[in-house]
């Protein structure tokens, strides 16, 4: 077959942050093929340096609008890895309810206006207003649950304000929690639909499978979230785990000259993060409920297909709200205390890492003697998933050659699997090796 | 009459404020799309559209030079342009960097010299196009975002505070940060917001940017006598968010 096409999306589409996809084939033969990221460079690791310790996470929070309460989190981790600050266990389980809010928020956010467009045949949101208004209405009362669930325990859900280094600076009181509990249980019936309109639409999800390796946190207490070590998970069910302060020996950075972010790689030639990859690593652990939905849209560990990282996205909205539930049950019945910050035992350098929607992040920071910071490194997950995305393009344009598509349907599906990975490309881009100067 | 044709563009930012867009639940989101339509917002939608805007929400700062072609084109296509968000407004955030000359080098190394990682200061987007009304934030306040609009489509002019956060935290009993050991930026900070911060414990840092003159001299010296930062911090503090207002950019 001796097809010439030619695509070029320039700042693709419902998508956070820029980025383009290049594709030329000439007579059968691929000459290009790329996944770029022509985003503005932020330079957020200069920024940080000679700030207050108290200061470093409201300016990585900045980093990314969407994941802002991940940013914050790992941000806060990290800090307190490096001042020896230890939180107590109420701070633990608030942050993860803040955490699993970000994840339901973000995924219904992902989930019903970024990727299922797409499989209604509609170019956005808007005109599904019109055609499938319940829908719309529903996903947007989904995802005000999760911006006043989150808003609650954060302050707001894009940077979030009362998590602060050693704890937070103001609590949600029990009947607040309880209103929050009332406005969960009655958003039961809306998850429920959510589910058959997802059931509805899976069967459309392209079938294609390209083995590769997982990352995502690991921890013994349940399905990782807000805390664990580094696990990754290759097809055939090895896994490897690494500590968070070694996060460089698997994450591995390198430039190239498409794209102003960053790669990684670590035991292949590239990885994946993200719901999938934290589905494929820890799906065993999920609670009853979740490993439920996950049976009957059909997701099953290890699953190599990337378009189903949406699937896996509905399997997490589930889990975390499940998780939550009881979690805010924990608070009702035992109240929140009005606890002190934990406060810096040394200045020294530390690392943390926490999921974000989109996959693992990383955080590292140093600081002097002052409690100012020395300089700083972000290795975001969308930047670890860009040179997956790209290996992705390398083996599914030749499949579709194969399968005769036109360009039309080419663009279409090159833009739902970068979709897929819900990228959240304006937070990646910036990093490289950190320099601590002193 | 026609539905006003409203658009999103963004630039150098996190696009935190479209997200703000989208936090508005379903009775507020559907009510205001009775009122506008939605013709442009790559984050949330594929269509595009050549045809005149009426409102163009401008997120981002501009700090490439590469991007002043596409605000000149936005500007030339919207009757009203919008800096959304405080990036787009003073550079907020992303001005963080502007007083350093080694930016690049500090974060690509031996390949800061790479085309594609150009970048200049930032700066807000008035300073490549004319801005007709600005949202300040960071985020935007997206109950103000409401009232802007309205305001627009009533055929008025935006009312934005140009008192400082002060007021607000006056006005809703808050005790003042500096009187538990805290500092706050409060004094010159843009109001607006209602000041929600120190209501929940945490200083104000003036996330909306400075209010007009403000006497950042004065700012200095309480920060440094009355919360007693550590050395040389007060002369720095307030580069965070408004470091495109202090006079000492490169």
């Amino acid at each position: 077959m001796s097809k010439t096409l030619s695509i070029a999306v320039h700042h693709l589409t419902r998508v956070e942050g820029h980025g383009n996809i290049e594709v030329d084939v000439k007579n059968g033969k691929i000459q290009k093929c790329e996944w770029q990221v022509p985003e503005a460079p932020r330079f957020f690791e200069a920024m940080v340096r000679g700030r207050h310790y108290t200061e470093v996470a409201r300016i990585t929070s900045r980093i990314c609008g969407i994941c802002s309460v991940g940013h914050t989190l790992a941000s806060l981790k990290a800090t307190e890895s490096a001042l020896g600050i230890e939180v107590s266990e109420q701070t633990f389980k608030l942050r993860s309810l803040l955490k699993h809010a970000e994840n339901f928020d973000s995924h219904v956010l992902h989930v019903y206006f970024l990727a299922a467009p797409d499989f209604l045949g509609a170019p956005s949101v808007f005109p599904l207003v019109a055609t499938h208004g319940p829908v719309v209405a529903r996903a947007l009362r989904l995802k005000r649950l999760g911006h006043e669930w989150g808003s609650l325990i954060g302050g707001r859900t894009t940077h979030p304000t009362k998590a602060i280094p050693g704890g937070f600076s103001a609590f949600p009181t029990v009947a607040e929690l309880k209103e929050l509990k009332a406005k969960m249980l009655a958003a039961v019936p809306d998850l429920e639909e959510t589910l058959k309109t997802i059931a509805a639409l899976a069967p459309a999800i392209p079938a294609f499978d390209r083995p590769t390796e997982y990352m995502a946190l690991h921890s013994q207490s349940g399905y990782a979230l807000y805390d664990g070590d580094i696990q990754t998970v290759l097809p055939d069910g090895n896994k490897k785990t690494y500590k968070v302060a070694d996060y460089k020996t698997c994450t591995n950075e390198y430039l190239t000259a498409v794209s102003t972010a960053k790669y990684t790689k670590n035991r292949l030639g590239s990885y994946a993060a993200g719901a999938l990859a934290r589905f494929n690593n820890n799906h065993e652990q999920l609670l009853p409920e979740a490993k439920k939905v996950a049976a009957d849209l059909g997701l099953k560990g290890i699953c190599t297909n990337p378009y189903m990282n949406t699937v896996a996205q509905v399997v997490e909205i589930v889990e975390s709200f499940h998780e939550s539930l009881a979690l805010v049950d924990h608070f009702i019945k035992n109240g929140v205390k009005d606890e002190p910050l934990a406060k810096p035992t040394r200045f020294a350098k530390g690392a943390g890492a926490t999921e974000v929607p989109r996959g693992i992040l990383f955080h590292e920071y140093e600081y002097d003697k002052d409690g100012m910071c020395l300089g700083g490194n972000c290795i975001i997950p969308t930047n670890q998933n860009h040179a997956n995305i790209q290996k992705d393009f390398e083996a599914l344009v030749p499949k579709l050659l194969g399968e005769d598509a036109d360009e039309k349907k080419m663009e279409l599906r090159l833009e739902m699997l970068v979709r897929a990975y819900d990228p959240c490309i304006s937070c990646s881009t910036h990093f490289l090796d950190v320099k601590f100067i002193r | 009459m026609a539905k006003p044709k409203v658009a999103f563009f963004d630039f150098t930012c996190c696009e935190g404020c479209q997200i703000e867009f989208t936090n508005y639940g379903d009775p507020v989101f559907l009510e205001l799309l009775k009122h506008v339509d939605v013709v442009e917002f790559r984050e949330a939608m594929s269509e595009k559209t050549k045809d005149p805007i009426d409102i163009a929400f401008i997120e981002g700062s501009f700090s490439r030079e590469a991007d002043r072609p596409r605000l000149e084109e936005i500007r030339k296509r919207a009757k009203i342009v919008i800096a959304y968000g405080q990036c787009a407004t003073t550079a907020g955030i992303n001005a963080l960097k502007n007083h350093t000359s080694d930016y690049r080098k500090f974060v690509y190394g031996k390949d800061a010299a790479l085309p594609h990682l150009d970048s200049q200061i930032a700066v807000g987007v008035d300073q490549a196009i004319k801005v007709d009304y600005y949202a300040f934030g960071c985020p935007v306040n997206k109950y103000e975002v409401l009232q802007i609009v309205s305001h627009l489509l009533h055929g008025k002019d935006p009312v934005i505070p140009n008192y400082p956060v002060c007021v607000e935290c006056k006005r809703r009993e808050t005790i003042c940060r500096f009187d538990v050991g805290d500092y706050c930026l409060g004094q010159t900070a843009r109001a607006g917001c209602g000041a929600p911060c120190p209501a929940d414990g945490i200083p104000c840092e003036a996330c909306r940017g400075f209010v007009d003159k403000p006497n950042h001299d004065s700012l200095v010296k309480v920060l440094d006598k009355r919360a007693g930062m550590p050395k040389g911090w007060a002369q720095t503090k307030t580069r965070m968010f408004t470091a495109n207002q202090r006079g000492d950019v490169k």
